[in-house]
């Protein structure tokens, strides 16, 4: 029962993680392909969008990783271990992200050096949330194997699968849109520049639906518990309500109605990774690692559900207050 | 690891005590209404949002690394001691939310809830300490479990988490950031004093940071002999090693620098002061210390290093304690923040010895930890990563750490340097 819970949680923190944390990096995204006469006015919307909430958005995924370690440790060790190497060249990422956007707040000497600062940013943006989408689609593939307590399926299994790495471009354009819908939306973008990225969301939006549609038919061959996963006869609801979202995203951007396509396309990326994680039930890592396999003894999860709640009553309020200041209507 | 570790309990020390200045300094704002605090907390909080930010990633590097190097530990650790790394989750949490909101809502926030906001951070910030550094205490005297029949049972996280060395581990490291911080924030604006007296600013800053650090250091000596005390019992071996003491003997002298040898059992130049580590280590001039001899040699730690480190810590410690009673006895003298040359250098030639003092201790509770990473339970190769090619990742987590360092410090150098525009409207104040 616990485990479920603390699994329950876990996944929700990580959609918190990619709702909030990963439109940070859609932030980064368009921070680098910024161009033309506006460009500038864009940064200053995305700076000024991220720089007061980027830090708290992160911290979702510390949440995700110590729950994953004390909830189920072996699954944790053994993802560590199977995807050593996407996941340090992930960590370079974050502190490169992280400190090139700090950074380049607070080193203003010189035009010269902030642009440095934005390149290593801007990049780093796009590296991080495309390993970070690798790693996870690599948990789906079924190719880490885990046999009596052992990895045996070495460093390199799963990660480089065409599965993966078309998980990883999913996760990048799924990230673009979410950015570029929060910002149309946000109290502090100019008007100007709301409709350059209205422009952006709606293109970048509509480039979801092919690539979704090319995980589907990789998963086939790459992921086949998730395939299986998702032609049960649950699927269809799921994928259809996943695209109503998605659609009605598309056309409050159209029709300017931007907090309403900033709630569906919350709503979108919510339902996507509810279907990832659906559908492969109970897998943690397909196909050895399971919730109830890997699951800690049952005292530290309940304790833990415990501490997770007490967290929680602290947590959200708190978040509540930070996004009222930050993102509700401008009071002044 | 280690190396990650290093940086990161700068960037977590200076974090936890940076925001205790920061909220000071706008306390006193609201009460005198002075603008200089109002400047002083400004220029602190850039100091804090830069260290967090870097401490934020340089964090979630550790948090990653437990798994990435260390499966084997995690594996069997992460039920029993989790806990303590998922409040410190939330703390953290709580510390980024009420940062975010002190760095950006100066005009948005009521002054008093911005406040607030300043004092959330420095109260989650120690928190987070605090969850962190009962967990490291865990691996020193490892509770609330059993080994039964090589199979970990009867896991109790709560008495995991208030384990034996948690009390004195944490109470020293909370106590040690603040000494660290303000001695080293005082260095920065003893500096600027020495060239530029008149400079209202910086004095004020000077004073803060001197009072924090007044009143930690001191603090710090009781903490340690608790600390000490601690050790002795839980982790005698480790307590042999940091004093270099081979034979277990009564009245034992303290032995003071020196070069330790393994082979022939003795500490040879070393400063000896008779029944002095007896009279520290149990309050009796006559008490019984135990020597390494009682211990395998398998189980004994480096002992070189770590009574190097451990005099290193002690000797900036001390050296920080009597700067902080001379810089009390003129404060009082003057009735105001000190400003005699002599006393203004020394402050600057100790700025960096706090954290000195801190790497140093931390370099003692881990290498004298050694070779277990569980105290009595697993050893460290047990623990380690299949993965053959460690070192590179290693060498590039070493790199990226040292570059994030060079461009923090530059920057925090930058924002302690600029004293531009607002100089002349702070020198209507006086002190």
């Amino acid at each position: 029962m616990f485990e479920l819970i603390v699994a329950g949680f876990t996944f929700v923190a990580l959609i918190f993680y990619a709702v909030t944390g990963g439109a940070d990096f859609g932030g980064g995204m368009w921070d680098l392909l910024a161009t033309g006469p506006r460009a500038d006015a864009r940064r200053n919307a995305i700076d000024k969008a991220i720089a007061p909430i980027w830090e708290a958005d992160h911290v979702w995924l510390i949440l995700v990783i110590v729950i994953l370690f004390t909830g189920f440790p072996r699954a944790f060790a053994a993802m560590m271990t199977a995807l050593n190497i996407p996941f340090t060249l992930m960590l370079i990422g974050i502190v490169l992200r992280g400190s090139a956007f700090t950074f380049r707040k607070y080193d203003v000497k010189s035009q010269e050096v902030h642009r440095r600062w934005s390149t290593l940013f801007g990049a780093a943006s796009f590296f991080t949330p495309f390993i970070q989408g690798v790693a996870l689609g690599a948990l789906s593939t079924g190719q880490i194997r885990v046999v009596e307590g052992r990895l045996a399926s070495g460093f390199f299994a799963g990660w480089l699968t065409p599965f993966a790495l078309v998980c990883g471009l999913f996760a990048l354009a799924l990230f673009a849109f979410l950015s570029a819908t929060y910002l149309t939306a946000d109290p502090s973008t100019e008007s100007d520049v709301k409709n350059d990225f209205r422009l952006r969301a709606l293109w970048s939006g509509s480039a979801l639906a092919p690539i979704a549609f090319v995980v589907f038919i990789t998963s086939k061959q790459g992921a086949p518990a998730m395939y299986h996963g998702l032609t049960q006869w649950w699927a269809p609801l799921l994928i259809g309500m996943t695209l109503c979202f998605a659609i009605a995203a598309l056309i409050s951007l159209w029709l300017r109605r931007f907090a309403l396509a900033r709630i569906a396309a919350m709503a979108e990326v919510t339902l996507i990774l509810g279907g990832w994680n659906l559908s492969q039930y109970p897998n943690l890592i397909t196909p050895d690692i399971t919730i109830f396999n890997a699951a800690a003894p049952a005292i530290t999860l309940r304790l833990l559900t415990y501490a997770l709640f007490a967290g929680a009553v602290v947590l959200f309020p708190s978040l509540f207050f930070l996004f009222r200041i930050f993102k509700g209507k401008e009071s002044e | 690891m280690g190396m990650s570790l290093a940086f990161h309990i700068v960037f977590a020390a200076l974090g936890i005590g940076l925001p205790v200045l920061m909220a000071t300094s706008e306390g006193l704002y609201l009460r005198t209404g002075r603008p200089v605090f109002l400047e002083l907390s400004k220029r602190w909080s850039h100091g804090a949002a830069i260290l967090f930010a870097v401490g934020a990633v340089s964090g979630t590097v550790l948090a990653f690394e437990l798994g990435l190097l260390w499966p084997g530990f995690m594996e069997k650790a992460g039920a029993i001691i989790g806990m303590p790394f998922s409040l410190e989750g939330f703390a953290f949490f709580t510390e980024a939310i009420f940062l975010g909101l002190y760095l950006a809502g100066w005009n948005r926030l009521p002054p008093f809830v911005h406040w607030l906001c300043g004092v959330l951070v420095a109260v989650s910030g120690a928190l987070s300490g605090i969850f962190v550094v009962s967990a490291n205490s865990w691996m020193n005297s490892p509770a609330g479990f059993k080994i039964v029949g090589g199979k970990v049972t009867d896991i109790d996280p709560i008495a995991a988490m208030l384990n034996p060395a948690a009390s004195h581990e944490v109470l020293h490291m909370i106590l040690a950031a603040y000494v660290a911080t303000s001695f080293a924030v005082a260095a920065i604006h003893a500096f600027f004093v020495l060239r530029d007296r008149a400079n209202v600013f910086h004095r004020n800053a000077l004073g803060i940071a001197l009072a924090l650090g007044c009143i930690s250091a001191p603090l710090q000596m009781i903490s340690g002999d608790f600390s000490a005390r601690s050790v002795a019992k839980l982790q005698p071996v480790k307590l042999a090693a940091m004093e270099a003491v081979y034979y277990t003997q009564t009245g034992a002298p303290l032995q003071i620098g020196g070069i330790p040898d393994n082979a022939s059992r003795t500490t040879r130049y070393a400063l000896t002061i008779p029944r002095g580590l007896s009279l520290l280590s149990t309050h009796d001039p006559n008490g019984r210390v135990i020597g390494l001899e009682q211990f395998p040699r398998s189980d004994w730690p480096n002992v070189r290093l770590v009574h190097w480190a451990f005099d290193l810590m002690v000797g900036s410690g001390t050296a920080l304690f009597m700067l902080s009673i001379a810089v009390g006895w003129f404060a009082w003298k003057q009735r105001g923040v000190p400003d005699g040359k002599s006393l203004l250098r020394a402050l600057v030639a100790a700025g960096p010895l706090g954290f000195l003092a801190i790497e140093a201790g931390w370099f003692v509770t881990e290498l004298g930890r050694q070779p277990w990473i569980i105290y009595g339970v697993m050893r460290t190769k047990e623990a380690v990563t299949p993965m053959n090619k460690i070192a590179i990742p290693f060498l590039i987590f070493t790199l990226l750490y040292i570059f994030l360092s060079v461009v923090v410090f530059y920057l925090l150098r930058r924002q302690f340097m600029k004293t531009g525009a607002p100089v002349s409207e702070l020198l209507t104040n006086n002190v």
